[in-house]
């Protein structure tokens, strides 16, 4: 029972002087928005050794245990300990211990960041190229009506943004401009793209405003596991 | 053999008209406005004084009708300072160069510069104030090495105000939805049934879990990257108390990656409480609900990892994701998992549809907690939402037509009536 009623109270409350605060520009509600972020950040933060603590005993019990996958447990465990030691010294930092930042430029923490974490996140941001082509492959098959409108704008924007599509319609005349494959390109995305996009943008402002409502007013509680 | 269709036509959302009950609503709504109007009265102003010509002052005019004013709508220290510019003022690159804005705290000085505005500039705004002390104001014209002064405009008072009269229309909305939302919940209470459209994301959901525990595989549940002050999150936690207990009735695994460590926190709660009203508290695994990293791409790899090595049959994706949408749904269908996606973030919902079988679009994920849950309450709340949408629709038809009407006729008064609209929705969506 306080399980639930305290958190439920936390929520109405904050949620209920947010929703004040966004309207009343005035003291004390000026610097409440601001206030609540802090105290979030201090929570997440507590919340963050948590986690380093969950990470650190999940990967260690797959270690010792000698799980199928323990190789990547220790590459994980040992880069989060190498970095956190790494941090927390401040090794090659230019300015030592009690200089400048962890992240000045030059130190270790600043080269692992560099040169390992950089190009790691950079690989498997470029793993998108090739599995934009896989998924536009399938999309774009024309197994039915729908299918074949978006093979069709697909490729006419596709054609439109590219030297290709200019090349392709040029020759017609200014009276026919409407044909052009840029413009007609062009048209798909600001008019019928726009459109639908707005439309469902309107849809989930209006989601989110339902929903925080739904749990400010304790109608939703199911984010504390009961309907 | 399981649906995996990549287009899905979806039926235009059918709501219910009002009833007769919403007219509380609507007049309160009213009663508001006329509120409202109240506030649109503008703070006290202080215009400028006379003229004072300084150098060069045979090429270019100072200023003229100089008012600083109380900003509105803010919490103070700050004063609006507005002039009407010279006839020269042709904009930048013209025979003004700019303008140099000076503030005393008394009528006769001494003047110290605060800031500058380009040309073509008619205002500015002094953020660094103090709430209820007098100040004055001159704005000088700069043009090349002449300087002409305008009068001495003020005294002006920054004030923090009540209310931010700028998200008036904000307020009438969400007043609008709360009534609607209120409405509908009692109704419903009362014995009324809502017609709500069926949602095969969610209808599949028992499917999945089925299919998964036949396959003797783990199910995985992704919240999205983003932490507990993000909507959607908390949206994608509602979403898995409720296939938490479906998977605890079927005695199967849950298995969820987390990027955030309140998140984890969260959805460990979340979920024990759902084995927990399922009756199998015993078979819930704490560890299958873990921390992997904040960063990006290092929790795409994990979760990537994951899917590679255990190939679990089914994937959740339900929550704010970025460019790691694609990679997580493409492994996914790469293992032949049958996947569920629900986001709000447009960008990434193409990326969904094309590789997920059954994509929950925008403001369907916010709902999917009340049609799972159908609890009436909730039930009540996406009708009242749907209202709210039905509201949107007709303001958007009628501005459309007021606004061809207008350019038809050329009478000005519609084209105003349609901005007015246009910039109710546009303010308020921003």
């Amino acid at each position: 029972m306080v399980r639930q009623t305290i958190p439920l109270m936390i929520t109405a409350i904050v949620g209920f002087v947010l929703v004040v605060a966004y309207f009343i520009p005035h003291p004390p509600f000026d610097t409440l928005r601001e206030d609540f972020a802090i105290y979030f950040d201090i929570i997440a933060s507590v919340a963050f050794i948590l986690g380093a603590g969950n990470l650190i005993m999940m990967h260690g019990s797959k270690i010792s245990k000698r799980d199928k996958s323990w190789g990547y447990s220790a590459v994980t465990v040992g880069g989060f300990i190498l970095v956190l030691l790494i941090g927390l010294t401040k090794i090659g930092n230019p300015d030592g211990f009690r200089g400048s930042s962890v992240t000045a430029e030059g130190s270790y923490f600043d080269y692992v960041y560099r040169y390992i974490f950089r190009p790691c996140a950079a690989t498997m941001f470029a793993l998108l190229a090739f599995y934009v082509a896989s998924a536009s492959f399938r999309a774009f098959r024309a197994k039915n009506a729908e299918a074949t409108i978006l093979l069709l704008v697909a490729f006419i924007i596709l054609l439109g943004r590219t030297f290709v599509g200019t090349l392709l319609t040029s020759w017609l005349p200014d009276s026919l401009f409407f044909l052009k494959i840029p413009y007609l390109a062009e048209k798909i995305m600001t008019v019928l793209n726009f459109a639908g996009n707005r439309a469902i943008m309107i849809g989930i402002a209006l989601g989110i405003i339902s929903t925080s409502l739904k749990v400010i007013i304790g109608i939703d509680r199911s984010y504390l596991g009961a309907d | 053999m399981r649906p995996r269709s990549l287009l899905r036509v979806r039926r235009s959302h059918r709501t219910d008209p009002p009833h007769g009950s919403v007219r509380f609503a609507l007049l309160f709504s009213l009663s508001l406005i006329t509120t409202m109007g109240c506030l649109f009265c503008s703070a006290p102003q202080a215009s400028a004084q006379t003229p004072d010509r300084g150098e060069g002052s045979a090429n270019v005019s100072p200023p003229s009708e100089v008012v600083a004013r109380d900003t509105p709508s803010d919490r103070g220290e700050s004063i609006a300072v507005a002039w009407t510019p010279p006839p020269e003022d042709t904009g930048p690159g013209g025979a003004i160069d700019g303008y140099r804005i000076l503030r005393a705290q008394s009528a006769t000085g001494p003047f110290e510069a605060i800031g500058q505005a380009s040309a073509g500039a008619a205002a500015y705004t002094d953020t660094n104030v103090k709430n209820g002390i007098n100040y004055y104001y001159t704005v000088v014209t700069l043009a090349g090495t002449a300087a002409v002064s305008s009068g001495v405009a003020g005294p002006a008072q920054a004030h923090p105000q009540w209310l931010n009269t700028n998200q008036w229309n904000a307020f009438i909305i969400l007043f609008l939805l709360l009534g609607f939302n209120l409405y509908y919940i009692e109704h419903i209470k009362s014995g009324g049934k809502p017609f709500i459209r069926k949602l095969a994301g969610l209808e599949a959901v028992s499917e999945a879990v089925g299919r998964a525990t036949e396959m003797g595989r783990p199910i995985l549940f992704v919240p999205g990257i983003q932490d507990m002050n993000d909507i959607q999150t908390v949206a994608g936690i509602t979403i898995l108390g409720h296939i938490g207990r479906t998977v605890a009735e079927y005695d199967s695994r849950l298995v969820v990656p987390t990027s955030r460590a309140l998140v984890m926190t969260t959805a460990r709660e979340t979920v024990r409480e759902a084995y927990l009203s399922a009756g199998r508290p015993d078979s819930y695994n704490e560890n299958d609900i873990y921390y992997v990293t904040d960063e990006q791409f290092g929790y795409v790899a994990g979760v990537n990892g994951y899917m590679v090595r255990e190939k679990p049959a089914t994937c959740f994706y339900m929550g704010a994701f970025f460019a790691e949408s694609l990679i997580l749904a493409e492994t996914g269908n790469s293992i032949g998992a049958i996947q569920v996606a629900g986001t709000a973030m447009p960008a990434q919902l193409p990326f969904f549809v094309a590789a997920c079988d059954y994509t929950l679009i925008g403001e369907e994920l916010f709902a999917a907690s009340a049609y799972l849950s159908g609890d009436p309450k909730q039930l009540g709340s996406i009708k009242g939402q749907d209202v709210g949408k039905l509201l949107g629709m007709a303001s958007i038809v009628l501005g459309v037509l007021i606004s061809s009407l207008g350019a038809i006729t050329g009478w000005g008064v519609l084209e105003k009536i349609s901005s007015w609209i246009e910039s109710f929705w546009s303010t308020t969506l921003a």
